[in-house]
């Protein structure tokens, strides 16, 4: 069993009356990649938050580096390299310039920064727009622009909060791409998502969170297995009649979910339970077999989609 | 170990540690950056309104006005106003640094939410903050000293130390703006600063005698840090150094402490509860 | 489909649409309009009209104001470059927001309204504020008694096309900025400001050396400030100053809406 860095147990986090984290309990392991999913609002930013040293934890327990962050806050935030949901670069300097105030930020001497600011380049594929203000660059670069930041400070643990959101799929890939090399090198990171292909391709394990509670825990392939079938199919009778189809449906499949615009019926053979619904003339409009998914794992566990 | 932990380590069992990290120079130091790349602007304008102030009443008031009475003797009207607009100038920087600039970094830009994600604290923030804005009301005041001695209006040596004057009344502006503003959430909010501050400069004797008001509106104006400031660099000005100035002083001094410790206060309940 | 929209009847008053966008948007900031339309006088007046005014009435009486008290000299002067100030927000702020930050012209654009139409409705929105401003400074010079109802209403419609020519040329200019960064910054501290002293707003332009009188000449404050006193308490000016001042607005006010028409047509097009 690998070292422990961050240990969570009945961690609470109040703002008055609403209860954003609700009594959860997580361990964290060196050189893993620990994702956090749920929808907006589940209390993932919080939990994030916490972690972070920079917002105080109600009750509960909470270690980082075996050092409590009320009592040690300075200390286990130099461990950490924090990309938030909201690019907060520095819009007044230059690309390079970003990165070294943030060294600084840190206490680090300038020497060993300018040194490390070319391998973050490199890392972020942003040589060429070393020396131009950050408000001209794509989204897709101002995240990797961040995430370079962050690692300035060779940090024990890399904390991303919904690392691609509002990104295009390309720059998403590429984006990926950089989070695998790190993970390659043994960087441990703690992501937040509501993307279940981001957990999925990201995340050695995962806790599903919902309304500040965490539903369930595993790696993927395990929630997948423990709380889904094999595969969906995926029918649509058109938004008027598929209310009305759901119960004959319901004869042939004994798990089904309902959603606005389709129907989700889960098996262990989508081909087979197709046939028999056109077999038994209930002609869908479209219809597809899929493997199940961890937007399986969720609906199954809150009865609600994770976008919603 | 990485460097970043060692350092943050070595200060972990000094008093005050969560909220001071020693490095308030690492924010001076990023708004030298940003000077050099794209603030210069702002900052090389600001000075002009109090020098374009000096002409326009200077020059063209003074053909109206001729003297004024001050104790007990009378001076060149451009003479009079010259040291009360040197503290204006030194207002100038600092309110606008600490004001809209501090409103922008915490609200669009977020930058404060990502400094204090490392390990400074919020006394770094602030303290960092609020001395830049201090070198922006000195070098205000040294611009505006360079401009006044040649056209024959500052009266003696002795009126050099309306510059460290300046820097104090700088230094008292920029701590209580910057509080004040970490407490606003919406442009409306801000648009009151500016609204509060023209009636500041403009009822602080900067211009004219107060003492042409009834009793009760020179009180208030008594009460306005603007009347201090512009007060303390004129007594200096002249050298009337008195027990007024003293008090002058520390009206300044309870502006930095109660500013330096409101804007520590706010920052850290923002970002770190 | 179609909702049932009108085109013609878009095409025709989608400048109203534009200005009542504005207006509510401008209500946002009612508090803080009243108090500056209110406030800003009031200042002003205790401040200079009265500070100000006792120094010049004590040392060169009513000599140098052309034979009025010095409030009653500063007061139109200081109802123009109120009035001109409100244009000044009212004509820069949106445009920019408009192009650059929000970009919400283009998304009017993408409707049967034109550039020209959102220049007009922006300017029309923008002189509903300078005629709110106008009227409240007039009432606060009223109630001081600086001036008197019957010898000074036609200030008001003076002062209003003053601030108007100046909101369109304003327009115009910002709808040519491309880097926003320090723009207002700079228009702000480099033009408006000495326009602001050196417009015989304070003191005669002529008490000012030669050398810096011409910032008044292409001041539009300037010649609304002449235009003004010539209208609130009789202040003389000959036949043919009285024209010059007038053209030179009308020129501003001309000018402005044929550059602002063209930029907003190409910027909303490209």
């Amino acid at each position: 069993m690998s070292e422990t860095l961050i240990s969570a147990r009945g961690l609470t986090k109040r703002y008055g009356d609403f209860t954003a984290v609700d009594a959860i309990d997580f361990d964290v392991a060196k050189g893993e990649s620990f994702g956090l999913l749920g929808p907006n609002g589940a209390g993932k930013s919080t939990t994030m938050r916490i972690i972070a040293a920079t917002s105080q934890r109600t009750s509960g327990t909470i270690t980082i580096l075996g050092r409590d962050p009320e009592e040690h806050g300075p200390q286990i935030r130099a461990h950490l390299g924090v990309v938030p949901q909201q690019d907060n670069l520095d819009t007044e300097l230059t690309v390079s310039e970003n990165l070294f105030i943030y060294g600084r930020y840190f206490g680090l001497g300038k020497k060993f920064i300018r040194n490390k600011i070319y391998e973050l380049l490199e890392f972020a594929q942003l040589e060429e727009k070393r020396d131009v203000k950050v408000d001209t660059l794509s989204g897709g670069m101002k995240r990797r622009l961040t995430i370079a930041r962050a690692l300035v400070s060779e940090p024990d643990i890399l904390m991303l909060d919904e690392p691609t959101t509002g990104l295009d799929p390309q720059a998403r890939h590429i984006l990926w791409d950089r989070l695998f090399r790190l993970k390659e090198i043994g960087v441990t990171l703690v992501i937040t998502t509501h993307f279940m292909d981001e957990a999925e391709q990201l995340c050695d394990r995962l806790v599903v969170m919902d309304k500040g509670k965490i539903m369930a825990e595993g790696s993927p392939l395990e929630l997948i297995k423990t709380h889904s079938t094999k595969e969906v199919l995926e029918v649509r009778f058109g938004s008027d009649r598929n209310k009305e189809i759901a119960p004959s449906l319901r004869a042939i499949c004994s798990r089904m979910e309902e959603l606005p615009d389709r129907i989700l019926m889960y098996v262990e053979d989508g081909e087979a339970l197709l046939e028999e619904i056109l077999n038994r003339k209930l002609h869908p409009t479209t219809s597809l077999v899929r493997r199940s998914s961890l937007e399986d794992v969720f609906l199954r566990l809150t009865g609600r989609t994770l976008i919603e | 170990m990485s460097n970043a932990v060692a350092i943050a380590d070595a200060r972990a069992n000094r008093t005050g540690h969560q909220i001071y990290a020693g490095r308030a120079r690492a924010i001076i130091e990023r708004s030298l950056i940003a000077l050099r790349s794209s603030t210069w602007v702002p900052v090389a304008t600001g000075f002009v309104e109090p020098v374009l102030y000096l002409l326009a009443f200077g020059y063209g008031m003074g053909e109206l006005i001729g003297n004024v009475t001050l104790g007990d003797r009378a001076v060149d009207y451009t003479v009079f106003i010259a040291p009360g607009l040197l503290a204006a100038s030194a207002m100038n920087g600092a309110i606008y640094d600490s004001t809209w600039n501090v409103f922008f970094k915490l609200n669009e830009s977020k930058l404060y939410q990502g400094m204090l994600a490392t390990p400074l604290g919020p006394l770094d923030v602030a303290l960092g903050e609020i001395v830049w804005a201090l070198f922006r009301g000195l070098s205000y005041s040294i611009a505006f000293m360079l401009i006044t001695a040649p056209l024959g209006l500052v009266p003696s040596w002795g009126a050099l130390l309306a510059i460290p004057a300046a820097v104090l009344i700088a230094f008292g502006f920029a701590s209580f703006g910057m509080a004040i503003t970490s407490y606003f959430k919406t442009y409306q909010q801000m648009g009151l600063i500016n609204i509060a501050l023209l009636p500041m400069f403009l009822f602080s004797g900067s211009l004219y005698p107060i003492s042409v008001y009834p009793d009760w509106l020179e009180l208030t104006i008594k009460l306005l840090p603007t009347w201090h400031g512009i007060e303390l660099t004129r007594d200096i000005w002249f050298g009337i150094i008195d027990f007024s100035s003293l008090s002058h002083l520390s009206y300044f001094l309870v502006m930095i402490v109660l500013g330096l410790f409101f804007t520590t206060r706010r920052l850290r309940d923002l970002f770190m509860r | 489909m179609n909702a049932g929209i009108d085109v013609a009847r878009v095409r025709s008053i989608g400048a109203l649409y534009v200005a009542e966008s504005r207006i509510s948007a401008m209500l946002k900031w009612k508090g803080i309009i009243a108090i500056v339309a209110i406030g800003n006088p009031l200042f002003y007046l205790i401040a200079i009209g009265i500070g100000v005014g006792v120094l010049v009435d004590e040392n060169s009486g009513t000599s140098g104001t052309g034979g009025v008290e010095y409030i009653t000299f500063i007061a139109p002067a200081l109802l123009a470059s109120a009035a001109i100030t409100a244009a000044l927000d009212e004509a820069m702020f949106p445009v920019i927001e408009g192009f650059k930050w929000r970009k919400l012209f283009y998304a009017m654009n993408a409707t049967p309204i034109t550039g020209p139409q959102i220049a007009l409705g922006v300017f029309i929105a923008a002189l509903m504020r300078v005629v709110f401003t106008v009227i409240c400074y007039w009432a606060v010079l009223i109630a001081f008694g600086v001036i008197s109802v019957a010898q000074s209403w036609d200030v008001i419609p003076v002062t209003i096309f003053a601030a108007g020519a100046f909101a369109a040329i304003i327009m115009a200019i910002t709808a040519k900025v491309k880097n926003d960064d320090y723009f207002m910054t700079i228009l702000g501290r480099l033009i408006v400001m000495p326009m602001f002293l050196f417009s015989g707003t304070f003191f005669p332009l002529n008490t000012m050396p030669t050398f810096l009188q011409p910032i008044g000449w292409i001041s539009p404050l300037w010649h609304a400030t002449e235009l003004g006193r010539h209208f609130s308490y009789g202040y003389s000016l000959s036949a043919m100053m009285l024209a010059i001042h007038f053209a030179f607005l009308l020129a501003l006010l001309i000018g402005g809406f044929a550059l602002a028409n063209r930029t907003f047509t190409t910027r909303l097009t490209r």
